[in-house]
């Protein structure tokens, strides 16, 4: 596509809600950017919904309030948005538009690429594998993140999700390889931005870290192209430099309501709760976006997080996402009532490619066994549990008693941790074997011999009691 | 062919002018040469629907009409390859897709080994066999006289080497190649249609079993996500006794058509000893994937089962997943500005799913082979909500649902498939067609596990609220059945070595030796032995016969039916 020198249309033909009307345009294509000029010098940003013939339909993301049908003038951007790509990202901080918040200079890259980006050929695809350490246990332990992978975190308002994000984005690595983490925060107050700003300053080293920060008071359409700004930064880390590159999103709900908004102002038929028909192909072109591709190095994974509105997960953008995405970490309120942080809820969450990340020499041979005898464990606990409150704790069996312990145990020595508190898998797992420990090796069936012989704490051997 | 230009765009739907195309006409849009395909006419414009981004396409862009609707180029050279929904070829293809890209279905330039199997001279009809060359070592490609085609044979090339588009004879001075075109929204014709029982054994349990499919049936697989809807489907296109398998990723995940990939390459066909991959035909048009190319995948897909099918063979289609095509279907007519029936989706919607689902069956093809076509496809319910229009109008088309159980896969039991909410209309032909080889056991088998099945959920919801302990023996023997079959027969772990697939004799001895421990805790029971006393037995190797025994070692899980009997009649 050929680019022109912009040329600005003076006037408007008619303007209705957020839709202005600009005539005697020529040579605009759909899905074009454009700048409306005011003669206040205030300037506003849409993208052409409709061209027919010599007419250009524009959609004003910032509102037509004020706007007239003279003084505005409209230049149009010969294309849909790009930025420029490339290694001087690192280390900066810029809104969902790409402008620095940081005080530093314009990002120059080496080149331009549409932030839409491109969808990867699935038969180009590399399947996802070797993991991304988080340093915290219950998702490293259980829902391992896998290079490649899109794992959500699903959340509720009031829950530490944020606290959560900022603590994977500061603490992810990968071993021995290069690596950047890009972090997107859409609609955010300003207090949660300026908690995550400090917490990322921890993350070490600072300069493989790019912050694009849209707050809740920001234009509605940076919260559209923030996660693709994000994307397109790490594409080309990933792709054409080689890196594994970690893109945390939060909150896609506020996202989603962005899309939403932008949809009824168009007057398009809405489909469920108000949502566009479509939210689920635009969730995807976002969503798809991770991956490996065969015969590159790199690899962008993701973990959006969103909030659940009235903790329904049949909410149309948990839904949609867990349709899209490979398994969920799921934040519970009851745990964090109980002061657990995370609140991890281990039955409703589960890495599907885990199989892929985990065990073996990723991380350790014991690996997956161990986490598959845990969620058993948790399972088997929780209905004890639910027995207990119908018939009494005390009218349980000893070894049903014993289950309460291990809940216990679980959420105190494995689950809880603290929110700059990074731990190596090694610990991660050996804390998850003192939790196992609660009961009688022979119990824990789901666990091989020489795993039990090398990992099971104290007396070892099947028919021992439990250790301590 | 036409030439016009761009008058309005909004979205993937465009207005043109100057052109006059027939409806569903394709046309290239620009220097990109943008595929799209005409949807309605109007005075001087006809309205187009794109196959591609449309960013960037302006007002007095050229528009050509192709003279021809949407089709499918059809040949040798699909088996093993993956493609899009427009059936363009993404093998080898670049990593990143570019809209409009032209990329060919088939190599044109690659030499098969042609062998003719009719003489010149004599009258043939459509659907006549001509010739084969071996397309893969496992299925040769059968090359016919094209529809709209008969008279005499005129020259029939001699064996040797042939490309797809060089002809191999010449029928009432018709050149026929090996390649043929197909607009894809068209069914391929057939001789006749005829009844369907001959089940097809998917290598699953919960299905073969309890709710079998006939061949040239049609199946419907709803569930919520994390259901398990994919891994099934996948299961089913590994193990499934099909000569050639189409597997559709229509709006879903990228990572998943990787894993399919490289499963069917690495995995072995038990029949033939080659590769998965060499029976497969793979459309990916994943969620991030231009729109409308997903409605039309499914259609691409269906088509190329046809093709297989017309050369006498028994093809699987598998749609994953029908929910985001019929979503694509909605997007566009929102665009054109249709009025919306349920939930947004057009009124046509119905429509579209029965006539998408009768496309599976079993016939004579024009040649006189008997063959098939058998759809199963995913619906993705959203919110798990049963009732919206996708999943309510597609149980009324299908023949089999497999609905998934929420409950089921959270409590890790897989396959999660229903036995309260699933249904087969196969089941009563497919017990005859097993009555006439013999097993005149097998449906009553059937019914009396699923009434087992039933009777034990209801006992075991009365058990919750006053215990176990407080119900008769009896019943407690019809709770430790219930268990039984869901442990040692329904579950099937998709990543066990032994019991990914499982044949026929195997899944018969495990349901088996369910309904033989049943038999016998009844008995002893019966004559007084107290229900604890099974308890205290160690029955585990029931439950773990299916994964110690190999998929096709129906001798071992006799055995541990045999000490298990034995064991419990040793009670009385």
């Amino acid at each position: 596509m050929s680019v022109r020198a912009p040329v600005e249309y003076a006037g408007l033909t008619s303007i209705k809600g957020p839709l202005v009307c600009v005539e005697g345009v020529g040579g605009v294509g759909w899905d074009e950017v454009a700048e409306i000029r005011l003669d206040s010098g205030d300037v506003r940003h849409g993208v052409v919904l409709e061209v027919a013939g010599d007419l250009a339909v524009v959609q004003v993301f910032e509102g037509t309030r004020g706007l007239g049908l003279e003084g505005a003038r409209v230049a149009f951007g010969g294309g849909p948005m790009r930025i420029p790509v490339g290694e001087a990202w690192l280390g900066r901080v810029c809104s969902g538009r790409g402008e620095p918040l940081d005080g530093g200079p314009p990002v120059l890259g080496t080149e331009l690429r549409e932030i839409g980006g491109r969808p990867v050929n699935p038969a180009a695809r590399a399947t996802p594998r070797d993991p991304i350490l988080t340093g915290v246990s219950a998702i490293d332990g259980l829902a391992t993140l896998v290079r490649g992978q899109k794992l959500p975190i699903f959340s509720v308002g009031g829950l530490p999700h944020l606290e959560l994000a900022a603590q994977v984005a500061a603490q992810a690595t990968v071993r021995d390889e290069p690596f950047a983490v890009v972090f997107a925060a859409m609609g955010v107050t300003n207090a949660d931005a300026s908690m995550m700003r400090d917490r990322l300053e921890l993350r070490e080293p600072s300069d493989d870290l790019v912050l694009v920060l849209n707050t809740a008071d920001d234009p509605l359409v940076e919260r559209i192209t923030a996660p693709r700004l994000a994307l397109t930064v790490a594409e080309h880390l990933a792709f054409d430099l080689d890196r594994h590159v970690l893109v945390v999103m939060a909150d896609m709900t506020s996202y989603c309501e962005a899309v939403r908004e932008i949809s009824s102002s168009r007057g398009e038929i809405p489909s469920r709760r108000g949502y566009p028909g479509y939210l689920y192909s635009d969730l995807a072109s976002i969503y798809e976006r991770a991956g490996r591709i065969q015969g590159l190095a790199g690899s962008v994974t993701q973990v959006p997080v969103l909030t659940m509105p009235g903790e329904d997960i049949t909410h149309p953008v948990p839904d949609l996402t867990g349709y899209i995405t490979e398994g969920q970490i799921v934040l519970a309120h009851d745990l964090h009532v109980r002061g657990v942080y995370p609140p991890f809820d281990p039955l409703r969450s589960l890495s599907r490619l885990m199989r892929l990340g985990a065990g073996g020499s990723r991380t350790r041979p014991d690996h997956l066994e161990l986490a598959a005898q845990l969620y058993a464990l948790v399972a088997q606990a929780r209905r004890v549990a639910d027995l207990a409150e119908v018939v009494g704790a005390d009218a349980l069996s000893e070894s049903e008693a014993r289950y309460l312990t291990l809940v216990d145990a679980f959420e105190a020595d494995f689950v809880e941790q603290g929110v700059d508190e990074a731990r190596t898998i090694e610990e991660t797992l050996d804390r998850g074997w003192g939790v196992a420990a609660t009961l009688p090796a022979r119990e824990l069936t789901m666990v091989s011999e020489a795993a039990l012989r090398e990992h099971y704490p104290g007396e070892r051997g099947r028919d021992e009691g439990p250790a301590g | 062919m036409s030439a016009g230009s761009v008058h309005r765009v909004s979205g993937p739907v465009l207005e043109v002018e100057g052109l006059e195309p027939g409806m569903l006409e394709l046309v290239e849009i620009g220097e990109a040469r943008l595929p799209g395909e005409v949807i309605s006419l109007a005075g001087q414009y006809a309205t187009v629907q794109v196959y591609a981004y449309t960013g960037g396409v302006r007002p007095g862009d050229a528009v050509v009409a192709t003279g021809h609707p949407l089709r499918a180029t059809l040949g040798p050279g699909l088996l093993g390859g993956v493609f899009d929904g427009m059936l363009r070829r993404l093998s080898g293809a670049p990593a990143l897709l570019a809209d409009g890209a032209r990329l060919p279905t088939l190599d044109e330039r690659r030499e098969w080994s042609f062998t003719p199997t009719v003489e010149p001279g004599g009258r043939v009809e459509p659907g006549a066999v001509l010739g084969e060359v071996p397309e893969t070592e496992a299925i040769a490609f059968r090359a016919r006289v094209p529809h709209g085609v008969s008279g005499t044979l005129e020259w029939i090339a001699p064996a040797g080497s042939v490309t797809i588009e060089e002809p191999i004879a010449r029928v009432a001075g018709v050149d026929v190649t090996l390649a043929e075109r197909w607009p894809v929204r068209r069914p391929r014709p057939v001789a006749e249609r005829l009844r369907a029982d001959a089940p097809l054994s998917t290598g699953q349990r919960a299905l073969d079993l309890f709710f079998p499919i006939a061949r040239g049936g049609s199946a419907a697989v709803p569930g919520g996500f994390g259901t398990g809807k994919t891994v099934l489907l996948q299961q089913i296109a590994k193990w499934c006794d099909a000569d050639v398998i189409v597997y559709v990723g229509c709006g879903e995940r990228g990572n998943e058509m990787a894993d399919v990939l490289e499963e069917m390459s690495r995995l072995e066909d038990p029949r033939t000893g080659r590769p998965l991959l060499d029976r497969t035909v793979l459309v990916a048009n994943t969620s991030n994937m231009p729109v409308l190319a997903r409605e039309a995948s499914i259609y691409t897909g269906v088509t190329v089962a046809e093709l297989y099918r017309d050369m006498g063979y028994e093809t699987v289609l598998i749609a994953d997943s029908t929910s985001r095509w019929a979503e694509a279907l909605r997007e566009v007519s929102s665009r054109t500005g249709e009025l919306p029936a349920e939930e947004g989706y057009p009124a046509g919607l119905a429509t579209a799913l029965a006539a998408f689902y009768e496309r599976a069956g079993r016939v004579r093809t024009l040649g006189g082979d008997d063959a098939s076509v058998t759809i199963l496809a995913a619906v993705s319910p959203p919110g798990g909500d049963m009732t919206e229009p996708v999943s309510a109008h597609t149980r009324r088309f299908v023949r089999c649902v497999w609905s998934l159980d929420p409950d089921l896969a959270y409590a890790r039991h897989y396959p999660a498939v229903s036995w309260r909410d699933s249904s087969t209309r196969d089941a009563e032909r497919v017990g005859e067609w097993h009555v006439a080889r013999h097993e005149p056991g097998w449906a009553a088998r059937r019914g009396r596990a699923l009434r087992l099945l039933a009777d034990a959920d209801r006992l075991e919801s009365i058990a919750q609220l006053v215990g176990a302990t407080s119900l008769p023996d009896r019943e407690r023997v019809t709770m430790l059945a219930g268990r039984l079959l869901r442990e040692a027969v329904l579950q099937q772990s998709s990543l066990s070595a032994n019991d990914a697939y499982c044949s026929a004799a195997k899944q018969e001895a495990l349901l088996e030796l369910a309904l033989d421990l049943h038999d016998a805790c009844a008995g002893v029971v019966e004559r007084g032995v107290p229900i604890a006393r099974i308890d205290e037995l160690d029955l585990s190797p029931a439950t773990r016969a299916r994964d110690v025994a190999g998929p096709d070692d129906a001798a071992a899980v006799q055995a541990v039916a045999e000490q298990l009997r034995g064991e419990i009649w040793g009670l009385a």
